[in-house]
């Protein structure tokens, strides 16, 4: 008799649980317009349901209004998390600098130069698009704003919620057309059902900037892009949708808004084991060695034994990730800005696309090129990174190493790492000796997406940076490079070993490590071979006047 | 012609049991060190430390089995008949000439022979082995203290040796042909009786 109660119980519950999503569903219906109610509603419902947090934001009297600007909605925010925005001052998403400890330079998308959009400053209203702030326009931003924090950009659960280029941080609050001049139109941002359904950070939130790098899906990265929101196993092991589900964040484990991980200062080695449970020795918890343990592969045979000592010379990413860009997304391998600037007859900006769909020339930025399922380079690399700064000279004659990941075969501390190594012809300024910055959007006469005039645009930028333009131009070929560390594939798609141990195996390159089948001992091959083949043709003619002599006789 | 039994079972079981894991040993060896593509690197790398594995296990047998019988005495060098057994291979041996060496079962190589297995023995087996056992624990040298050791000369002696090996095992068989008949060492060395002229 026990089970029907239970039963009716269970039913009781999931009343209960209907009338109680349905009711939010309902309030949130009622704050907003109509037209936009339903959809809303039905992700509220399904982020409520998903949701495993003890607070539901919709009930908060704090969140039952019309905000009429992000600041407003940090303000609500900031009245419970008193400290919240203080974290994220001290964080890079916000500061957007990074004293590295080691080389002491002082990088961060504030301060480098790339190789793609080369630089923010001067174009801070687009760049700040990705910026976890309200307001950076130029260099007059107030970083101490605590207002000006964007907690929803990383909060939202919804999924409506867009930073678009050019609104300095901000997302529409009117109705706008995007893109410019499409035709389309995105209404206001319904910033109360955003607020009202924030929750943990998810590969979407992340995503929303980091999968969109370099100015557009799987552009810059190669292990980041978007086909990661909801990936399949192969893919990638961890993020695989329906199975183990990681977050972006069940590796980059945060503490007081401090995102662990980082390609200024990454962990190129660790050798320290699993982590304990609740131990906390300031080591960067984002590797694998964090969870997986110094011995990951399961002991057995001599050959996985041979898996586990290889850690000793060669990263885990270098076998388990055999090709970036592998979500049918290609990305960016090279940008030739050299090219930029090319008109249709009627003085228009021109788009080319490649066989694939990708833009291969555009008027505003110059040529591409994409690949996708990229096989990596590999390198040395012991967690240094030294990049070539604004201001720093450098000549046309050489390509310029935007960044340069050091480490040796020598270096006990130096593993084999997977790189993107992207390719790119990017202004310079000839007077300076250094690398340009140019302001490239902007609804002024200086942009050079307005006018393709590198001088203004260089004039602008290069002031922007506090160095008086020389008025002299040219292009220099740059190289810049990322640790390939996302899309771990399933261990049956690991590399093998005959990928590596052959004559022309992956790390042909490498140097400086003795590898096993890859044939690099020819002196002593040939010798050894002679001296064999002699022995043989030895034995046959004396076996041959063994055989002509017993005939005869 | 008269038949004498000259290698005992257990000789002749270690004789060709070693035999074939040299060859097995030699073929993925080559394979691991890139000469060709033959079983695949990995199954290359794997056989070859398993066979070399067996090679050691048959070898604490073989070595007992020498000390216990007295037969590691087959090995000590004699200069005696040296030159004969040169000018044998070089002249007689096409003639029908008498063999300067008569076998027994005291003395079953002939000079040369002592000296080649002497060889094999002193030079090429130390440097294959001791080579290999640091290649096959190359990751243990920090621990035991040695990571002074260069993996690249570690592995260019092994093959080396493993050359040296070759050449040796191209004469040898060659050799095993040089019985009063081709095959009749063969099947000695089968059989255990060798048949010898008196």
């Amino acid at each position: 008799m026990n089970i029907p109660v239970k039963k009716i119980h269970r039913a009781l519950f999931l009343v209960g649980c209907f009338l109680a999503t349905g009711f939010s569903g309902y309030v949130n219906a009622a704050a907003t317009e109509p037209a936009a109610a339903a959809p809303v509603s039905a992700v509220a419902e399904a982020e409520v349901r998903k949701s495993t947090s003890t607070a539901d934001h919709s009930k908060f009297e704090e969140l039952k209004k019309n905000f009429k600007d992000g600041p407003e909605v940090t303000k609500a925010c900031l009245s419970c998390h008193t400290e919240a925005a203080k974290q994220v001052h001290n964080t890079k998403h916000w500061t957007w600098e990074f004293l590295n400890p080691t080389t002491k330079q002082k990088l961060g998308k504030k301060h480098i130069v790339n190789n793609f959009c080369t630089s923010v400053t001067s174009n801070q209203a687009f760049c700040a698009s990705c910026h976890v702030g309200y307001g950076w326009s130029d260099d007059k931003f107030d970083f101490t704003s605590e207002n000006n924090v964007d907690c929803v950009v990383c909060h939202d659960t919804t999924g409506k919620y867009k930073k678009l280029p050019g609104l300095s941080g901000h997302p529409n609050y009117e109705m706008i057309e995007w893109p410019e001049h499409s035709g389309k139109f995105r209404e206001p941002t319904d910033l109360q059902t955003i607020a009202q359904n924030v929750g943990k950070t998810s590969r979407e939130t992340c995503g929303a900037c980091h999968f969109y790098g370099g100015g557009g899906d799987a552009v810059k990265h190669g292990d980041l892009d978007s086909s990661l929101k909801e990936p399949k196993k192969y893919l990638d092991v961890h993020m695989d949708a329906k199975g183990l589900n990681f977050s972006c964040g069940k590796c980059h484990i945060s503490d007081s808004h401090e995102v662990s991980g980082s390609r200024y200062a990454p962990t190129a080695v660790d050798d320290n084991g699993a982590v304990l449970r609740g131990k906390n020795d300031g080591r960067n918890q984002t590797t694998c060695v964090a969870c997986h343990g110094n011995a990951p592969h399961p002991p057995g045979t001599d050959a996985v034994e041979k898996l586990n000592s290889h850690t000793n010379k060669i990263a885990c990413q270098t076998c388990h990730i055999p090709a970036y860009a592998r979500g049918n997304k290609a990305t960016k391998m090279t940008w030739d800005w050299s090219t930029a600037g090319q008109l249709d007859e009627n003085g228009k900006r021109i788009q080319r696309r490649g066989s694939d769909g990708n833009v291969v020339y555009d008027s505003k930025k110059g040529d591409f090129t994409f690949e996708s399922y990229v096989i990596p380079e590999y390198v040395w690399f012991n967690g240094e990174v030294k990049f070539t700064l604004f201001g720093e000279k450098v000549d046309t004659e050489n390509v310029v190493k935007i960044n340069e990941f050091q480490g040796s075969a020598d270096d006990p501390d130096s593993r084999i790492w997977p790189v993107k190594t992207f390719r790119g012809k990017q202004p310079y300024d000839l007077g300076n000796e250094t690398l340009g910055v140019f302001h490239t959007a902007g609804k002024d006469d200086s942009a050079y997406w307005t006018n393709y005039d590198w001088d203004k645009a260089m004039a602008w930028g290069m002031r922007e940076m506090g160095v008086e333009y020389s008025g002299e131009m040219t292009f220099v070929e740059t190289e810049m490079s990322w640790p390939i560390t996302h899309m771990v594939a399933p261990k049956e798609d690991a590399l093998s070993c005959e990928q590596c141990h052959t004559e022309k195996g992956r790390l042909q390159n490498i140097g400086g490590v003795y590898m096993p089948g890859t044939n690099n001992t020819p002196t002593i091959d040939w010798l050894g071979y002679a001296a064999a083949l002699m022995a043989l043709i030895g034995v046959l003619i004396h076996g041959s006047i063994r055989y002509y002599m017993s005939k005869r006789g | 012609m008269e038949r004498i039994y000259i290698f005992k079972r257990f000789e002749r079981f270690w004789h060709w049991s070693q035999a074939a894991l040299i060859i097995i040993l030699m073929i993925t060896g080559f394979e691991v060190h890139g000469s060709y593509d033959l079983l695949g690197f990995k199954t290359a790398v794997t056989t070859h430390t398993t066979a070399a594995w067996t090679l050691v296990w048959l070898w604490i047998f073989a070595i007992f089995w020498h000390f216990t019988t007295g037969e590691w005495k087959q090995y000590i060098p004699t200069t005696d008949k040296v030159a004969a057994m040169m000018r044998y291979y070089l002249t007689g041996i096409f003639t029908d000439a008498p063999h300067p060496f008569k076998q027994t079962r005291l003395s079953k190589h002939n000079p040369l022979q002592r000296l080649a297995y002497l060889f094999v023995l002193a030079v090429i087996n130390p440097l294959i082995w001791t080579t290999g056992w640091f290649y096959l624990f190359y990751n243990d040298w920090k621990a035991w203290g040695v990571d002074f050791l260069n993996l690249e000369y570690v592995a260019l002696f092994h093959v080396i040796a493993a050359f040296m090996m070759l050449i040796f095992f191209i004469v040898h068989i060659y050799l095993a042909t040089a019985g009063h008949t081709p095959t009749a060492h063969i099947k000695a060395m089968i059989t255990g009786w060798e048949e010898t002229e008196d």
